[in-house]
């Protein structure tokens, strides 16, 4: 119905997307949420379509919530791990693409750990391609996920502060939120150890903290990221426990803030490291909000992308509508 | 090809008339109210569904459980028409449908396709002891063998023309009109 | 086999090392330039090519190519490459000993010494490893790599880490009168990185090499000639920082030279934008301000030479996620027509700062034969045509890979003929050989 905001073939981040475009898959989640309540959580849309979810990376919830949302939609599931294959990754990526389209796939979820791995597949497929993460480069359907979970709760999201907390400079959750937020007009920021921040981050129309307690006093909404073992390994914290003492979201911390804030956590939590148990489980948590919410989104984008192709909008808007 | 001819089939009084008469035999047909459930597909027949109740609401002293239905997924054309379709709200009275009397309600019955996709979407939903189609229009046309029980008003009707029901809520009156293409150069 | 007398009749002869722009025909008789002036009359039995409209300068020298022989042939070797730079306009190339194994013996010195020899293209001068193994832990047999044939030392691919090994290398190399070229980088603030930090790296969601780590070495390398006496060449200069550093350096007489290639004079990290991995290289490509600073240096003689940094890599290695794709693009035979489209043509530099910078500069910085049309000097000359109109097709290059990110790219001014004591080794009339 609104060319204007057809997705085309693939979602490979939040960056090329306008406004409309968001609002439209955010909208469009909306009836989606309620398929899950149904006894029987099934509809036909994608019935008789495959889908591969291509994982190079581990993990079990986004997975899983792609593979609900599959499933829901009738489609027939592939999982695919090549997690942990010692073969140079690239050379698997470019064959892969080349295997996938040789077997007509409908449609591939892919999760990789090179930044752009989902464009450099988009490009080479006809397939439509969903990144579920590239990298640190985005992972689009989790800030839409975010944002519908923020909207739900404040009724909106401009002018809705977000403050983003934690590992910024590696993650991909932190990108996509940026670009899907600033363009739905609210006011972002982020917050962590400098160590820990992308160069040039605040040209991307954020604001940035060097310390927690300011982000709370500012924020409406805290998105604390997971902090990887890896990074205090690599050296760039001296330890967890530190971590922990300047940049938790504590309860102790939460009860100075000025207004209730809204605690969102991608997953899956350390817990007394980037967040407090007491934090997670509390009242202002919407963690588990945004797991529902997951598998709506992605039902969403999927119902938004299969088969979409831009110029089949042209031939719809002659054909009369059957009644 | 803009221009378009509009012709008014039914006036405002004409349709309320009408949905009086419709929600009578639907209280014929169900014999009781406590087991009716009324079903407006998105969107008009929501409104007519809503009218329809109060009618019955207004003749028996009761008002039937209502709901509405979006049969957008259920569609066996979706993968074909370009952009996505906006999805509407389905909403199922508490109770549910098993056992019950469902009427489903929708302003027009062309092809006979959306009825098609609402008797696939109620059967995930349960199991009705009947179900009635109603419609406030039936324009003929059919491409499935889908009888609509109560009709409003039967008119016959080309392809190229359509049959618009107008209700305050969305088109700011209560009408039914005939829209046939603008007479095409010889 | 001594080739015929060749005469080169009515051309503009450009030849920085002389002061000379003038039209001149130039008789090469017995691989070296015998005369230079008008209305010339050609001996015997010579072969006589009229040039005019042309240009004919000093043979283009490029001081940093890879020519991946021995061990990775199917990218590149030695008689590829050479054929490549002859096709481009250059008479000789230096080439880099990262290969596999590494040049860091007499034996091998020779061996791609021979090879070249044997194609018998443009001429190719091996640079020797500065390290055993280019591991940066003890010097390499520097005195008999240079009786070999050697006519510098590098452990480019890598930096010489360091600083130590950097000061021997410098001290070592002077008693055979050898420069050492140093590839500056940092490697604890590089690591892990894939192109330039900066806002675009931010953006991508990459890695970012900052300039820091490119300038602390230069910063190091500096101080250490500063120090030795030793001779320093910095290749691929890709900092403002850099440019500035160097340009103090040789004020205070420090016996420094210095590179920089036709991609850094000429793109930002914005042609990384979208993945693309044929303008992956390292050092990277970095911001405007530090393309205007290359440029103002390579104008002002801050950078001495400008070299290719030619680095040939499969299309099988380039197609893949940025992160994992290979360094690297070839330049050979986009050299001269980006640095006369883009440079002279713009007013960077005048055609005779170009050809100083090509062929005087570098012949100097190494000490080679050529970069001159001197009589006795050896008859390498590039014949150039100023005004031929061609778009980069690396389909049709005649290196043996296809990575570059000038592709599709219209450019004006190619080499017509090449020519290396004195004979043609190219002609754009006929084609490769």
């Amino acid at each position: 119905m609104q060319v204007d905001t057809a997705l085309g073939k693939d979602l490979v981040g939040l960056e090329p997307l306008s406004a409309a475009q968001i609002r439209a898959i955010l909208d469009t989640a909306e009836p989606f949420k309620e398929i899950s309540e149904r006894a029987i959580k099934k509809v036909p849309v994608l019935r008789g379509k495959t889908i591969v979810n291509l994982f190079f990376e581990p993990s079990t919830r986004t997975r899983i919530s792609f593979e609900f949302a599959e499933k829901r939609l009738s489609a027939d599931t592939v999982n695919i791990s090549a997690v942990g294959s010692s073969v140079a990754k690239g050379e698997t990526l470019v064959d892969t693409a080349r295997n996938l389209e040789a077997m007509k796939i409908d449609m591939v979820v892919i999760r990789h750990g090179s930044s752009g791995a989902a464009r450099f597949l988009a490009d080479r497929i006809e397939s439509n391609v969903i990144n579920a993460g590239d990298g640190r480069h985005e992972h689009p359907t989790q800030a839409l996920l975010d944002m519908l979970t923020i909207r739900d709760h404040l009724g909106r999201l401009e002018g809705v502060r977000v403050c983003i907390v934690g590992d910024i400079l590696h993650s991909r959750v932190a990108r996509s939120n940026i670009w899907g937020l600033t363009k739905m007009g609210a006011e972002v920021a982020v917050c962590g150890p400098r160590t820990l921040m992308p160069p040039y981050v605040t040209e991307l129309g954020v604001q940035q903290f060097s310390r927690i307690e300011e982000a709370i006093e500012w924020a409406d909404v805290l998105n604390v990221l997971r902090l990887q073992l890896e990074r205090m390994q690599a050296g760039y914290v001296p330890s967890l426990r530190e971590y922990n003492r300047f940049f938790g979201v504590t309860r102790a911390r939460l009860l100075r803030a000025p207004r209730p804030l809204l605690i969102l956590h991608p997953g899956p939590m350390n817990r007394g490291v980037e967040i407090d148990s007491d934090v997670a489980d509390g009242p202002h948590s919407v963690i588990l909000d945004q797991v529902t919410n997951g598998i709506a989104v992605r039902m969403a984008v999927l119902y938004l992308l299969a088969g979409g192709a831009p110029e089949r909008a042209e031939a719809a808007k002659s054909a009369p509508e059957a009644v | 090809m803009t221009d378009q001819n509009r012709r008014l089939l039914l006036d405002e009084r004409a349709v309320e008339r009408t949905l009086a008469r419709m929600a009578r035999e639907i209280v014929e047909r169900a014999g009781s109210i406590e087991s009716l459930v009324l079903l407006g597909i998105q969107r008009r027949g929501v409104q007519l569904t809503e009218r329809l109740a109060a009618e019955i609401e207004r003749a028996e002293g009761v008002r039937p459980a209502s709901g509405t239905l979006d049969i957008t997924l259920y569609r066996d054309d979706l993968m074909a028409i370009g952009p996505r379709p906006v999805v509407g709200e389905t909403r199922l009275p508490s109770g549910g449908i098993d056992g019950r009397v469902v009427v489903i309600v929708d302003d027009v019955c062309y092809t006979g396709r959306t009825a098609r996709a609402a008797l696939d979407e109620l059967a995930d939903f349960g199991r009705p002891a009947r179900i009635y189609l109603c419609v406030l229009v039936d324009r003929g046309g059919r491409e499935l063998p889908i009888q609509p029980d109560i009709v409003g008003l039967t008119v016959e009707t080309t392809a190229g023309q359509r049959v618009d029901v107008l209700v305050p809520e969305l088109d700011g009156r209560l009408a039914v009109e005939l829209v046939s293409p603008a007479r095409e150069v010889e | 086999m001594t080739p015929r007398p060749l005469l080169l009749r009515g051309g503009r002869v450009v030849d920085p090392s002389q002061g000379i722009d003038d039209v001149l025909d130039v008789l090469l008789v017995d691989g070296t330039v015998a005369r230079l002036g008008r209305g010339l009359e050609a001996p015997e039995h010579a072969e006589v090519r009229n040039v005019s409209g042309l240009v004919v300068c000093p043979g283009l020298i490029d001081l940093h190519v890879h020519l991946r022989e021995p061990g990775g042939e199917r990218k590149e070797t030695i008689e590829s490459g050479a054929r490549a730079a002859a096709a481009g306009g250059f008479t000789a190339v230096c080439a880099m000993p990262n290969t596999d194994p590494p040049v860091d013996d007499p034996a091998a010195v020779g061996f791609v010494r021979a090879q070249g020899m044997r194609a018998g293209y443009a001429r190719v001068y091996p640079v020797a490893a500065v390290s055993v193994g280019q591991r940066g832990e003890r010097l390499a047999a520097i005195g008999e790599m240079v009786d070999a044939g050697a006519v510098a030392i590098s452990d480019d691919g890598r930096p010489v880490s360091d600083a130590g090994l950097m000061r021997l290398a410098l001290e070592y190399a002077q008693t055979f009168g050898i420069p050492v070229a140093n590839h500056c980088e940092e490697l604890s603030l590089s690591r892990g990185g894939s192109m330039n930090e900066g806002l675009v790296s931010t953006r991508l969601g990459l890695q970012g090499i900052p300039n820091a780590a490119e300038d602390v070495m230069i910063a190091r390398d500096l101080l250490l000639a500063e120090l030795t006496g030793g001779r320093l060449h910095i290749q691929h200069v890709s900092t403002r920082r850099g440019v500035e550093m160097i340009r103090a350096a040789k004020e205070r007489g420090v016996p420094v030279t210095a590179e920089v290639t036709p991609h850094h004079l000429t793109l930002t990290d914005e042609a990384v934008d979208g993945y693309r991995t044929e303008a992956k290289v390292n050092p990277p490509l970095r911001t405007a301000e530090d393309v205007a600073a290359l440029r103002e240096g390579l104008a002002d003689g801050t950078l001495d030479v400008l070299a290719t940094d030619h680095a040939p890599h499969h299309y099988d290695e380039k197609e893949q996620a940025f992160d994992d794709a290979p360094f690297g693009m070839v330049g050979l035979e986009t050299a001269l027509g980006i640095a006369l489209t883009e440079l002279v043509r713009k007013g960077v530099l005048t055609l005779s700062q170009l050809v100083d910078r090509m062929s005087c500069g570098p012949a100097r910085a190494f000490r080679l034969p050529g970069g001159t049309l001197a009589v006795g000097s050896p008859a390498d000359v590039t014949v150039i045509d100023l005004d031929a109109e061609w778009i980069v097709d690396p389909d049709k290059f005649l290196s043996k890979s296809r990575n570059t990110p000038f592709a599709g790219w219209k450019l004006v001014g190619q080499a017509a003929l090449t020519i290396v004591g004195g004979r043609v080794v190219w002609d754009r009339e006929v084609g490769p050989r």
